[in-house]
């Protein structure tokens, strides 16, 4: 089985205090720790189990500078076999243009399935994926949380809420958003590491991939960056349980909320 | 490795290195990086995560998580791969060591002594059929390997031993009967390399099995702190060592030890750093969140102070670890790590860095204690209650200035290796001296104004340099090979030492960055350096002086004090300003932020 995974660096930001830049379009990214996407690393994980189970390859790819090679890097080590980085200079991106840019670069190469993960960590915007698979012309679902290959076909768990998993089968090829928990990715082994550094790591401009002037601009534009303002007017109730539980009644029927 | 130079041991004394002739971590290479990532996701996936079960011993989970890192290659760091090590570079050794424990020390003891003294002996000084025998199985985490020489009449006085060892009448076995105290491990390691004297008076090194009869083992320590590390004496009664486990030559057992504790001692110093950057996130979040006076408490100047003092001691420790294994790694290239002699070999190379490695293990956990201390204070009252990671570090760091050679015997051992390498001619320190002395009439110092960046840092490492020099020579002069008996001087020469290796090594790492990034993107490295320079710069006069004072008397004490007020004249900079802008710029992210990940 052949599988391509998209994979995005992001910055760690748990627990700390995110600061706007001077231009107000972006945040301080100076004194930030870089990071696999946490998604991306589960769909990494499960490409290579499938890999490992079924034979065939796994090729990684990602729109980014050199810096986002880390990555690709990590991936390779984990088993991935070959990576892909797709240059985009000086050109603006978002989501949309991210997504045409990888289904033109993915068209010409050979799979049976490609995986993204659910959401990237910076943004949360959650539609490279599933955008990439309209391109592609790929049957595709969302946040999943099981695979099983069946010869041209898959049975997958897809996580709803409450808890519950919609089992379905789907067409190979097809695209599908890894969630987290599908499986536990192992840890980045010295010896992968070692023989990371003999595989395959193409560079490509995202100019020479086949793409008009017009098809390469990007959708959306980030307008600001601001913090949430912070107002007041929080009450804390106190007490035992039964106390608090009455204030509550009590605030809620006074805001006009239930019956 | 462009442009980086093969200094000699020691020759940092005489010689200013150029900015690119040192190794730095903004010379990390990808793989480098890799390893190091693996290692921290490798520490806070499994000993980090676990952190509340190594607090105290737990044999078992120790032992698995051993393993676990035998799984990945993370215990073989410093092993051939022939034998199943990952054979790491030095750099990418250290990279492991600073960032796998995560703070743990449960976990971080066990593996620095399994990894470390436990294992080294035998990569260094085995047999070709002791390594096949042992390194494997010490590489995946099979066996567990501890280092037994400390015995109850032996601590700093390590090179000769009360235990005896005596051959068979067969010729098959050496008897060996002793104790040893304070054995990192010895609840459930596998092998011990100890040491015993045979016939009297040949010091010489063994491998011993824990399954072997007459090896019992007393009750565990009570330790202030490290307590989730077994400490135990293990009492040797007529133990049968087969000949084939003498470790080295009978009767060289020293060179076994020594060479051994070199490597040790200059790994305290990446431990330090890594556990340095957690616990400054640590202290750094409490100042966040705590609010005294209607504000965070990190909006204070005195914890401001902290926060920056503690960042600026890890940066200039990175830098001087960094350089060191650096140089460690220019050595040992071109040794075939598979050979026969590889092992003495690097055994050797390491052995000509030994001076470095002393100051490191000094200033690593003298550093970590000031971190520590810190930690606590900042937390106030709560930093004093027990069950919270600051206070436990607390107790925690307290060792690393007493083990792997206390740091008062380092500092007498780094003055006995200068003067060693003085007398062997590898280091032509008599020249330096007197080329220094001979300088001093004609000497115009310069102050202020300066028209490169870090010039005048620059010039201060210069002056402590032919300060140090000065004293060196003074003191030796005085009392030729009898100045390691003065003890208390040469711990002045050896802290003048050490602070040249400091501030040289974090002046050269800022240097060279400002190269490479810019100084835009140096702000905080550059006032890093310079706090801490200017900072430590002074106290240098003060140390001088004690140690002209100690030696001389008269016209001679004038001389050499009108030398020094030349040689220490600076301008004092506005260093509170500077650590409030470094503890502004790690406050937002609560994290040491000036190495890049």
């Amino acid at each position: 089985m052949d599988i391509i995974v998209c994979v995005k660096r992001v910055p760690m930001t748990q627990e700390i205090d995110i600061e706007i830049d001077d231009s107000g379009k972006d945040i301080k990214t100076d004194a930030l720790a870089y990071v696999v996407n946490d998604w991306d690393n589960y769909a990494i994980e499960e490409s290579v189990l499938l890999k490992e189970k079924l034979g065939g390859t796994v090729t990684v790819i990602t729109v980014g500078d050199e810096d986002d090679e880390d990555v690709l890097r990590r991936a390779l080590a984990m088993g991935a076999d070959k990576a892909i980085r797709i240059e985009p200079g000086e050109l603006g991106v978002d989501g949309f243009l991210i997504s045409s840019i990888l289904a033109q670069v993915i068209k010409g190469l050979e799979y049976d399935l490609v995986l993204t993960g659910v959401q990237a960590d910076d943004d949360n915007f959650g539609m490279v994926g599933i955008m990439l698979a309209e391109k592609l012309g790929l049957a595709h679902s969302a946040v999943v949380t099981g695979f099983e290959a069946e010869g041209s076909e898959a049975t997958i768990n897809v996580e709803l809420e409450g808890g519950l998993d919609e089992v379905s089968k789907i067409k190979l090829p097809a695209l599908l958003s890894i969630q987290t928990g599908i499986n536990e990715p192992r840890y980045v082994s010295i010896m992968g590491i070692r023989k990371a550094g003999k595989k395959e790591l193409n560079v490509v401009k995202v100019e020479d991939i086949g793409l008009s002037d017009e098809e390469l601009v990007r959708q959306t534009i980030i307008e600001e960056y601001f913090l949430p303002l912070e107002t007041e007017g929080a009450e804390m109730i106190e007490g035992d349980p039964s106390n608090v539980a009455e204030a509550i009644l009590r605030i809620l029927k006074e805001k006009g909320v239930g019956a | 490795m462009a442009g980086e130079k093969l200094f000699k041991g020691g020759e940092f004394l005489i010689v200013e290195a150029l900015p690119e002739e040192v190794f730095t971590p903004e010379d990390f290479n990808k793989e480098q990086q890799m390893f190091a990532k693996s290692a921290e996701e490798f520490g806070i996936g499994e000993i980090a995560a676990k952190g509340d079960d190594l607090v105290e011993l737990n044999p078992e989970l120790v032992r698995s998580l051993l393993k676990k890192a035998g799984d990945l290659g993370l215990l073989g760091a410093d092993m051939p791969e022939i034998y199943g090590g990952s054979e790491l570079d030095k750099v990418s050794a250290s990279l492991v060591t600073e960032w796998i424990s995560q703070g743990i020390t449960g976990f971080a003891v066990a593996y620095a002594a399994h990894t470390g003294i436990g294992s080294l002996p035998i990569v260094l000084f085995g047999t070709p059929e002791q390594k096949k025998k042992y390194v494997p199985k010490l590489a995946s985490g099979e066996m567990v390997g501890a280092f037994g020489l400390t015995e109850p009449g032996h601590g700093t006085d390590a090179l000769t031993s009360d235990t005896t060892a005596v051959l068979s009448e067969d010729g098959k076995y050496y008897i060996l009967n002793g104790q040893k105290q304070f054995i990192t491990n010895a609840g459930f390691a596998d092998l011990f390399i100890t040491f015993a004297q045979v016939d009297g008076e040949k010091f010489s090194s063994f491998i011993i099995e824990r399954n072997w009869g007459g090896i019992s083992f007393d009750e565990e320590e009570k330790k202030m702190g490290v307590h989730g590390t077994s400490t135990r004496a293990v009492i040797l009664q007529d133990v049968k060592v087969p000949v084939e486990n003498v470790l080295g030559e009978v009767g060289r057992g020293h060179i076994v030890a020594l060479n051994t504790l070199s490597i040790g001692r200059y790994k305290i110093s990446p431990f330090a750093v890594g556990s340095a950057k957690i616990l400054i996130s640590e202290g750094v979040k409490y100042a966040k969140s705590r609010v005294q006076f209607g504000k965070p408490i990190c909006e204070f100047g005195l914890i401001k102070h902290k926060i920056a003092e503690m960042v600026i001691k890890t940066y200039v420790n990175e830098s001087m670890v960094y350089r060191t294994a650096g140089l460690l790694d220019m050595t040992l290239e071109g040794i075939d790590p598979s050979s026969v002699e590889a092992g003495e070999k690097t055994g050797e190379a390491l052995r000509k860095y030994a001076l470095e490695c002393s100051i490191n293990k000094v200033f690593g956990s003298e550093m970590l204690d000031y971190i520590v201390d810190e930690c606590v204070q900042i937390m106030g009252g709560y930093g004093y209650i027990q069950d919270n990671l600051i206070e436990s570090a607390y107790r925690d760091s307290r060792i690393n200035r007493i083990w792997e050679g206390t740091n008062e015997i380092n500092r007498l051992l780094i003055v006995y290796m200068m003067m060693r390498a003085a007398r062997k001619g590898e280091l032509p320190l008599v020249e330096a001296i007197k080329k220094v002395t001979g300088e001093l009439l004609s000497l115009r110092p310069h102050m202020g104004e300066e028209n490169e960046v870090l010039e005048n840092e620059s010039r201060m490492v210069s002056m402590t340099r032919k300060i140090g020099l000065i004293a060196a020579g003074a003191a030796t002069q005085k009392y030729m090979e009898k100045l390691a008996d003065q003890q208390e001087i040469a711990a002045l020469i050896a802290d003048i030492v050490i602070q040249i290796f400091a501030m040289e090594s974090v002046l050269l790492r800022t240097l060279k960055k400002i190269k490479k990034d810019g100084k835009e993107k140096s702000k905080i490295h550059i006032a890093a350096t310079r706090v801490y320079i200017n900072d430590v710069f002074p106290k240098i006069d003060v140390m001088a002086k004690q140690i002209f004072a100690a030696i001389s008397e008269g016209e001679e004490l004038k001389t050499q004090l009108m030398a020094l007020k030349k040689l220490t004249r600076y301008t004092p900079i506005n260093c509170i300003d500077l650590r409030r802008e470094i503890a502004d710029s790690v406050i937002p992210t609560a994290s040491y932020h000036l190495t890049k990940r």
